[in-house]
Order: C-alpha cells, then structure tokens, then sequence
C-alpha cells in the first residue's frame, strides 16, 4: 500500500488497441508476413503503372520465352508478358480473396453466434448449416451463374459485375466452418460465470455478444479468416477455370495457373510464378493472422 | 423475533422453486426435473447478513442465482423492498438490476480475461449511469480504494492477479452501483486461508460502510459463524433450519444440523469429538427426493411419519424456523 502514495498519478485507460499493436509488433513472423503483404498489395495497386506493358498485349513472335530483361516473368504461348499478367491477376485475386473471405467470416461469424447464444436458434440455423455443407457445391455454382450472370452483367457492367458473382458465390458457399467453430466456442462460453456476472448487472444481449462473447471467439474467428483467404483464391481459380468466373482474357491469378498447366513441361516457370504469389500471400495472411490472435489474447500478450 | 420486526424486511422470498427439466430420448421430451430447489422461503432483513448453508449439491447457489432471478424460476415469489420480482420478464427487470448485486464462487471465471479492471469495473456504470469517460474514471478508482486495490492496475488483465485480488475486483464490480442487497456466493471457496480471512474482514467493512445486506452462501461453518447474523440450513432444494447465529450454534434443532455442525473440525485435538453424528449413506438425487421429509433416509432420528408426511417449515421457538416432526406438536404425543 505504499506505492499508493508514490505514484498519485495514475495512468489513463490505454487504448486496448495500443496493447494490440504493441504486442503485435513483437511478433516476428507477423510483422515479415504484414510487410510482405503490403508490399503485394502495393505492387498489385501501383504495379502496372511501373510496368506499363498491356497484359494482354499480343506479341506472337514472342511466345514462349523464359525470363529476360524485357519479360522478367517471361512470356505465354501468346507472347504476353508475364509478369505484367501477374500484376493485374493479383489484383484481382486479392480483391476476391479478402472480400470473399469477409462475407464468409461475417455470415458465419453471425450464424454461429447467434446460434450458440440464442437457443431456440440452434437448431433450425445448424441444419441450415448443414444443408449447406450437404450442397454438392458445383452445380450449385452452374445453377446460379448460369441464373444471375447476365441480370448483374447487365446492371454492374461485366468486369464488376462477375466480381459479385464470383465474390457472393465464394462467400455463401463457404462460411459454414466457421459457423460451426463459433457456434461450439460460444456455448462453452455461454456458461462461463462472466456471461452470468454480465446479466447479473443487467448487459442486454446484444451488448452482451459485443462486449463479452465476440472478443472471446476472436482466435477461431482469427484462424478461419486466414484459411478462408487461400480458399477463396483457390476457388475462384476452380471457378474461372471451368470457365463460369471471369472472361478468360482477364487475368487472374488461379486463371494463369490453370491456362499454364499445358505447358507446364514446356516453361515450368510459367506455373511457378501465379503459383509463388498464391502461396508467399497465403503464407504472409496465416502469419498476420497468427500475430494477430496472440495480440488479441491479452493472456499472451507480454510474454 | 421481537426485535427483529423493527427491522425493514429487505428480502422476502416464499416457496421458491427452480426446477431444471431433463429432455431424453430420440424425441427430447421431458422426462423429468432435477428439484435444485423445492420450495424454499426465507426473509432478509434490512443490514444483516444472512448464511446459507448446506452441503454440496443441495441447491445453494441456484438459491442465491433464483433470488436474484438469473434463472426464470419455477414457482413462487421473491420481493425486493415489497416489489414482486418472480415473474418480472428479465427486460424490465434490467431496471432493477442496480438495487442487487452478486460476488461469485471463482474470481477467474468471474471475469472477462480480455477485459481490463476498469473495463470490468466501469460495466455496470456503462450499462446503468449516463457518466463521461473522466466521471467513470473517477469511480472506478473510487471503487478499487474502497477495495483496497492499488488504482494504478486498473490498465491490467484479471490473469494478471492472485486469486484474493481478482476477488476484489468482482466485489468493486458488484459494489459500482450502489446496490442494496448483495449475493455472496461462495466467494471464499476459492482461495486460500490466508485470504478468505481478507476478503470476509472486506465484505464486513463494506457492508459496515454502505449498509449493505448480504445473502452469504458458504459451505464453510466457521466462516459463516464469523459473518452471518442468521444462518439457514439446506439440505436437498429445502431449508432444514433457519435460526439466528448464535442460537444456531450452541443449540442446533434440526437433526440435519446437529449433524453438520458436529461434522465442523476440532482444532484442539485434547477435546473429545466422540459424540459426533455420522450420516448414513448419500444424499439421494434432487431428481427423485423421498416421499415425506427429505432427510428421512439418513436422518439418526427418524419417524415413522417422516416416511409419510413433509413435515412443515414452522416457527417454533421466537426467531427459529424447523422443518422437522420431532417440533411438530402433534407428532410429538405420539
């Protein structure tokens, strides 16, 4: 009880994010993943006004070639720049990857929650989501695109509108892992004596998920969100390649990997450069998500 | 009893019951209810502390959670201050919530790990009281001297703490509002000895200081005797015995407590612990009691009329209440 008297001054409330970022920056590994992930983000953004070259510019008498000055990536069976395909596919790939994957964590995060919280929900929204995963997931992908590409194309232009196509379809069919995590983590949750001590002080809810339940479940939530990142990437390239996603004159990367499988024997390098930015971006998301679980766990936090 | 009706009745609490059903089969249906608590009634005076004791599994702390109506309870009524509580929907009795307070068994559970002591403290006032950011500061710090925790953790994570100083941040918690009435359950169990002495000496203080009332759930005897002016006495979902302390103690009535209280340790080994009142077998299951009164299947002195009859909660000296045959008059001639 001395230092009472020592230290009259006391420090404000720390913003917990603070300790977030704080925490987050003692992770190695999370802040290699982060930079390398900006680093592809900008590349991706700023890239092609660097690298002026059309991606789909061709130039016959250039086909096939391995890495030169000129084409550092190389050149496809058409003569088009690699890297420059790389560029603009990355973009694209990102974009579907980080959007799908955010429908995905909400709508299972929501489900999950609200099916572990509330339990005259559990039921119906559990055999919704196993419907869901009882779906055989390509047909179903035939059946919509073939149902909603023209009436999007038609209202958001073909480019966008295939975006949201490809982005609902990702999301809606994959956010029932998630669903089932949270759901399992909220029950347990439920009947710990802090969610008794919340309703005890009279926490509706709806403050009552907010406040005690979703920071709580923020690890499986965390994990999800990265896996579902590389999933999402890997299933557009699925989709664009039986030819339902984009155009196949827009590139993207699961598209350049796919078109370069013929010629994998060929120019193996063709493979391996979509391939490594799938990879190294995956790779650098499950570290920002590693890092960013443990910033969260204020149990970890300052170990 | 004289000098008690002077005092203002905090708590009145008639035929409580919290029955838990039990769903089995492919079809879920109801099979059953474990009785945690079969009709139970009690009053709490204004100021005073009252114990509740009993075993473990008797249906103590679903007791002290029903009175505080974190459960939808079964059947019959608690009054707070003279307002009927029983059946409030739990939306409107948010409003209420401030007047009643609860300190839980374990002060890890208790608290939200990804919160801080401010944030955990100040909850109640962000759910209660229209403070700014610097008056709730305020507070919160006025919280943790009352419970003697250093204001400058109020940045830290409950893991952060021993187990006595989590303790007292749930007490900062369930004193931010000024509550009336406190539920105290089990909140020495817990912790170590040297500890339980601290957080009980607090509790007194506080309750001294802010005239608190306290519901003081324990299953520790001699704790109870330090704290409560009343004790109650379960035993399977019912109160076997309600007396104040001091009568309970030297006097014990019901043969459920005699033997409870001659199960207390003797600290000096020279006195004899020879006549002391062993019971037979297990506590049958609050899913099926036993025709009559509860106790009748281990009871050391029991009746034909045990078997039959539930013997009824009656006064039967001024202040103490028995549920038992052997006080019941009418049996008592034959």
């Amino acid at each position: 009880m001395t230092d009472t008297a020592t230290t009259t001054k006391t420090e404000a409330p720390r913003s917990q994010w603070a300790d977030v970022w704080d925490q987050f920056r003692t992770h190695r590994g999370a802040m290699i993943g982060a930079a390398f992930f900006v680093f592809i983000c900008l590349l991706v953004t700023f890239g092609p006004m660097l690298w002026t070259l059309e991606p789909n510019y061709i130039d016959i008498r250039a086909k096939n070639q391995g890495p030169s000055m000129a084409h550092p990536f190389g050149t496809d069976q058409l003569g088009r720049d690699t890297f420059a395909q790389v560029l603009a596919g990355g973009r694209v790939s990102l974009l579907v990857g980080v959007t799908a994957m955010l429908l995905a964590l909400f709508l299972g995060t929501l489900v999950g929650v609200v099916a572990g919280y509330f339990k005259r929900l559990d039921s119906p929204l559990m055999r919704l989501t196993d419907l869901f995963l009882a779906l055989p997931i390509l047909p179903l992908l035939l059946v919509i695109i073939m149902l909603f590409r023209d009436t999007l194309r038609a209202a958001f232009g073909p480019e966008t509108g295939i975006f949201i196509l490809v982005v609902s379809v990702i999301g809606i069919t994959s956010w029932m892992h998630t669903a089932r995590i949270v759901r399992g983590d909220v029950l347990s949750l439920k009947e710990q004596e802090f969610v008794l001590a919340a309703r005890s002080i009279g926490t509706p809810s709806r403050r009552m998920i907010l406040r005690h339940i979703l920071p709580n479940v923020m690890s499986p939530i965390m994990v999800s969100a990265t896996l579902g990142i590389a999933t999402a990437i890997i299933t557009e390239s699925a989709i664009s390649f039986l030819g339902l996603g984009f155009p196949s004159d827009f590139p993207t990367w699961g598209r350049l990997l796919s078109d370069s499988t013929n010629f994998m024997t060929l120019n193996p390098e063709r493979v391996i450069w979509p391939g490594l930015a799938i990879s190294l971006t995956v790779l650098s998301v499950n570290y920002i998500g590693d890092g960013l679980r443990d910033a969260l766990d204020p149990r970890i936090r300052g170990r | 009893m004289l000098d008690d009706t002077a005092k203002n009745k905090l708590i009145e609490v008639h035929d409580l019951k919290m029955h838990f059903p039990i769903y089995a089969g492919i079809f879920r249906s109801h099979v059953g209810d474990v009785k945690a608590v079969d009709g139970v009634s009690f009053d709490i005076f204004e100021g005073e502390t009252l114990g509740l004791v009993g075993e473990s599994g008797c249906g103590k702390s679903t007791c002290g959670r029903a009175v505080l109506r974190l459960y939808d309870i079964t059947g019959g009524s608690v009054k707070i201050n003279g307002q009927e509580i029983g059946e409030t929907p739990q939306n409107e009795l948010r409003k209420m919530r401030p007047a009643m307070q609860m300190v839980f068994q374990d002060p890890q559970a208790s608290l939200n790990p990804r919160m801080t002591v401010e944030g955990i403290i100040g909850e109640p006032l962000d759910e209660h009281t229209k403070l700014n950011r610097k008056e709730k500061l305020a507070k919160v710090h006025e919280l943790m001297d009352a419970v003697g925790l250093n204001r400058t953790f109020s940045n830290r994570y409950p893991h952060e703490f021993s187990g006595g100083q989590r303790q007292r941040i749930g007490i900062a918690r369930a004193l931010a509002l000024n509550p009336k009435f406190i539920v105290c359950d089990e909140p020495i169990a817990a912790l170590d000895v040297s500890i339980q002495a601290q957080v009980v000496n607090l509790l007194e203080d506080l309750q001294e200081r802010f005239g608190l009332t306290y519901l003081f759930i324990s299953h520790d005897l001699s704790m109870v005797r330090h704290i409560a002016d009343r004790v109650a006495v379960m035993y399977l979902g019912k109160i076997a015995e309600v007396a104040p302390r001091d009568a309970l103690y030297a006097d014990p009535l019901h043969p459920y407590t005699k033997a409870l209280l001659s199960a207390v340790p003797e600290p000096d080994p020279d006195l004899t612990t020879e006549d002391r009142v062993i019971l037979q077998g297990d506590v049958p299951s609050p899913t099926n009691p036993p025709k009559g009164c509860n106790f009748c299947t281990r009871c050391p002195s029991v009746m034909e009329i045990c078997r039959q009859s539930d013997p009824e909660f009656r006064e039967v000296l001024p202040g103490r209440f028995v549920a038992c045959h052997h006080f019941n008059e009418n049996t008592n001639a034959t």
